[in-house]
């Protein structure tokens, strides 16, 4: 008994100055030492194509990484070792990477100059649309917006396509707008379905905030129902994080 | 912090000896408790089914004898309270009566049986009769323990009704539970393109389709009297709570799962008076109450985030289990009948779609401990004291397993096991042992075992 008691106290220490560690924001150490670097030093590659766009293109980043335990871009969050990835900055970015490993860690970055769009609110106004459909016009001016994995907080590169959003309804006030929330074919459907229907709550709430009458939006879940895309890769699961806007007729 | 570095290097051996020591004993101990709760600790009774004899000229006689014998075989080694005397160590004979068998030959090596179940199956005038006896094979002076007769009309249909019935008799006498051989497992399938609602039997035969919407129909619950199937389906409105009753055989109406917002996972309260469901009629998906009319609607929770899947405690009714995402990735949570005394109940990863044990002692839902981009974990079943919070995980390295639900009897499982993008359903033992599939059309989901 004496002997676990020590065992115990013993543990205690431990626990104590794992945690103690922690403060210095080495939440995997569990030796009580700082841990020698082994193993080779990371490598990382970023690109963003095309790395100059009008306000509102979309900008697909890929990269590659070895060695690497962690890996984040900033603004993105934890990535795979590799992938690609769709984006839609509304202003100038320099998108970072950097990969953690045993060997240390190595960084990456990839420039995008984003030209402000001309004009965007009076696109629904000049030559090319009158040809358009209601539903092309719509289709357009409103555009989905997506989400981050888990997530039905409306991201900052989607203020902007909501601003846009806003705009045109106001201009076309007797357009009612439908919402659906859709999620990534991981984890189970019902808890998908509330997920989506938060993310469709949460791109009503953008827009009723921008000046949109509630009573003008519907919102619907359809969870993982109904994908936009049905391959499994994180690309195509970004695809399917999203709220998507149409006519609600 | 030197000091201690030094003095925590000459006790490591200690603790990791000590690691080593606690690992498998909590593990053992660990299937203890589920073996415990759940009865499937109990001894087995050795039991040997002789084949069935077959009475009289007609020729229908032999097929359904078949499907009878096989049946009751399956029924009997399913029920995880026998230890099966495999065919090929019994007695060639098929005794028809207690009067005609050699209850010593059943008695000694290799077949070694305590009991034994046998009897004859005839056919006559459209009508098929089984007569069956359990012996006990240790008590040759007065043998008998069951004696039934069970006669209905004459199909391969009946002849497993009344297998499944005599295996429950069989298991009700010897071991003083109620068998699920007569019970019914409800689920979705898409095999007619659009995801409705499919029923069959608890060992996967007599599949049958229930609703045709042609729309996506999901989560069904079956009522404790087993007469109404509610579940969500989308429709002009949006995504509803809807009725539909086996007795009537079309939709019945339910009001308080309709309008506003999304309904979604209904969950039957063990005495049949009340629905609960998640519903974002409010804004947020909440989890609402209201009576099995659907009156009477009171909204239980009130946070931020998605709140989905409750299932009540079935031997109170006084608490009800469910999975919240108001901390990020969701958790399972349990709460009074009432919204009071909220309680997490798992520790982090992605824990999903709880059913509460028969008992009210278990959990179990389906986790996946460590959840995230690039992360290694499985989403698993797992059964969870609720007491104690200790868990156990059931199963390993198999797919992607969710929608766990208890048999009435609380020994069994039936789940939903997705590789590749082929998802059906399997059944397998509280304890995580002898898996069986029961599916193979690769478009079944979301099963719910019935009450009884």
């Amino acid at each position: 008994m004496s002997s676990r008691n020590r065992i115990f106290t013993c543990l205690v220490l431990l626990i104590a100055v794992v945690s103690f560690a922690g403060c210095s924001k080495k939440k995997t150490s569990t030796a009580p030492s700082a841990p020698p670097l082994t193993g080779p030093a990371p490598t990382a590659q970023l690109t963003a194509t095309p790395n100059s766009i009008t306000a509102g293109d979309q900008v697909v980043l890929s990269w590659r990484t070895t060695d690497a335990t962690s890996i984040s871009i900033d603004g993105i969050g934890d990535v795979p070792s590799a992938g690609v990835k769709t984006v839609t900055p509304t202003e100038s970015t320099s998108y970072h990477l950097v990969a953690r490993g045993d060997g240390g860690s190595a960084d990456a970055t990839a420039r995008v100059t984003v030209t402000p769009a001309q004009n965007a609110v009076a696109v629904a106004n000049d030559m090319s649309s009158r040809n358009m459909t209601a539903e092309e016009q719509f289709k357009a001016n409103v555009q989905d917006v997506f989400f981050d994995y888990d997530s039905y907080d409306v991201r900052g590169d989607a203020q902007g396509a909501l601003s846009k959003s806003a705009a045109y309804l106001a201009q076309n006030p007797s357009i009612k707008v439908l919402i659906g929330g859709y999620c990534d074919e991981r984890g189970s459907n019902e808890y998908n379905l509330t997920l989506g229907q938060s993310r469709a709550n949460s791109a009503k709430a953008a827009l009723v905030q921008a000046g949109v009458a509630e009573g003008r939006i519907r919102v619907v879940s359809y969870g993982k129902e109904k994908p936009f895309c049905t391959e499994s890769t994180e690309e195509c699961w970004q695809q399917n994080r999203r709220a998507g806007f149409s006519i609600d007729q | 912090m030197t000091a201690f570095l030094r003095r925590f290097s000459r006790s490591l051996p200690a603790l990791l000896f000590f690691a080593y020591l606690s690992s498998p004993i909590s593990v053992l101990h660990a299937q203890d408790w589920v073996r415990t709760g759940s009865g499937l600790g109990n001894q087995r009774i050795r039991i040997a089914a002789a084949d069935f004899k077959p009475v009289g000229g007609d020729p229908q006689t032999p097929q359904f004898k078949t499907v009878f014998d096989a049946t009751l075989f399956m029924d009997l080694s399913n029920a995880g309270v026998f230890d099966m005397v495999s065919k090929s160590m019994a007695p060639q004979a098929t005794p028809g009566s207690p009067q005609e068998i050699n209850l010593a030959q059943w008695a000694a090596d290799p077949a070694n049986a305590s009991m034994v179940a046998l009897g004859a199956l005839s056919v006559g005038n459209g009508r098929l009769t089984v007569s069956g006896w359990v012996l006990d094979a240790k008590n040759p002076g007065s043998p008998q323990v069951l004696g039934k007769q069970y006669a209905d009309t004459a199909s391969q249909d009946n002849a497993r009704a009344i297998a499944h019935r005599f295996a429950d008799d069989i298991i009700a006498r010897l071991s003083g539970l109620n068998g699920i051989a007569e019970t019914k497992i409800y689920f979705v399938s898409a095999r007619t393109g659009t995801k409705e609602i499919w029923a069959m039997d608890y060992d996967g035969q007599n599949q049958h389709i229930v609703t045709k919407l042609g729309t996506t129909s999901l989560s069904p619950r079956i009522s404790p009297d087993n007469t109404r199937l509610a579940f969500s389906s989308i429709g002009k409105e949006g995504w509803a709570i809807r009725m539909y009753s086996l007795e009537l055989g079309r939709m019945v109406s339910f009001p308080g799962g309709v309008a506003g917002g999304s309904n979604f996972s209904p969950s039957w309260s063990g005495d049949g008076d009340k629905v609960a469901f998640s519903s974002s009629r409010s804004g947020d998906p909440e989890i609402w109450v209201c009576d099995s009319s659907g009156g009477n609607l009171r909204k239980l929770t009130a946070f931020r985030g998605p709140d989905v899947a409750p299932t009540w405690n079935p031997k109170t009714n006084s608490q009800i289990a469910w999975v919240s995402g108001r901390t990020g990735l969701p958790q399972i949570y349990i709460m009074d009948a009432d919204g009071a005394n909220i309680q997490r109940m798992t520790d982090g990863g992605y824990a999903i779609s709880p059913s509460w044990s028969p008992n009210g002692q278990f959990l179990t839902f389906s986790w996946n401990r460590k959840y995230g981009p690039g992360a290694p974990g499985g989403q698993d079943i797992y059964v969870m004291d609720i007491a104690s919070k200790r868990w156990l995980q059931l199963t390993h390295d198999a797919g992607s397993n969710d929608y766990p639900s208890w048999s009435p009897d609380g020994r069994h499982l039936v789940f939903q096991r997705e590789i590749g993008h082929e998802s059906e359903l399997w059944t397998m033992l509280a304890d995580g042992t002898e898996q069986q599939q029961l599916t193979h059309s690769g478009k079944d989901s979301m099963p719910n075992w019935s009450w009884k």
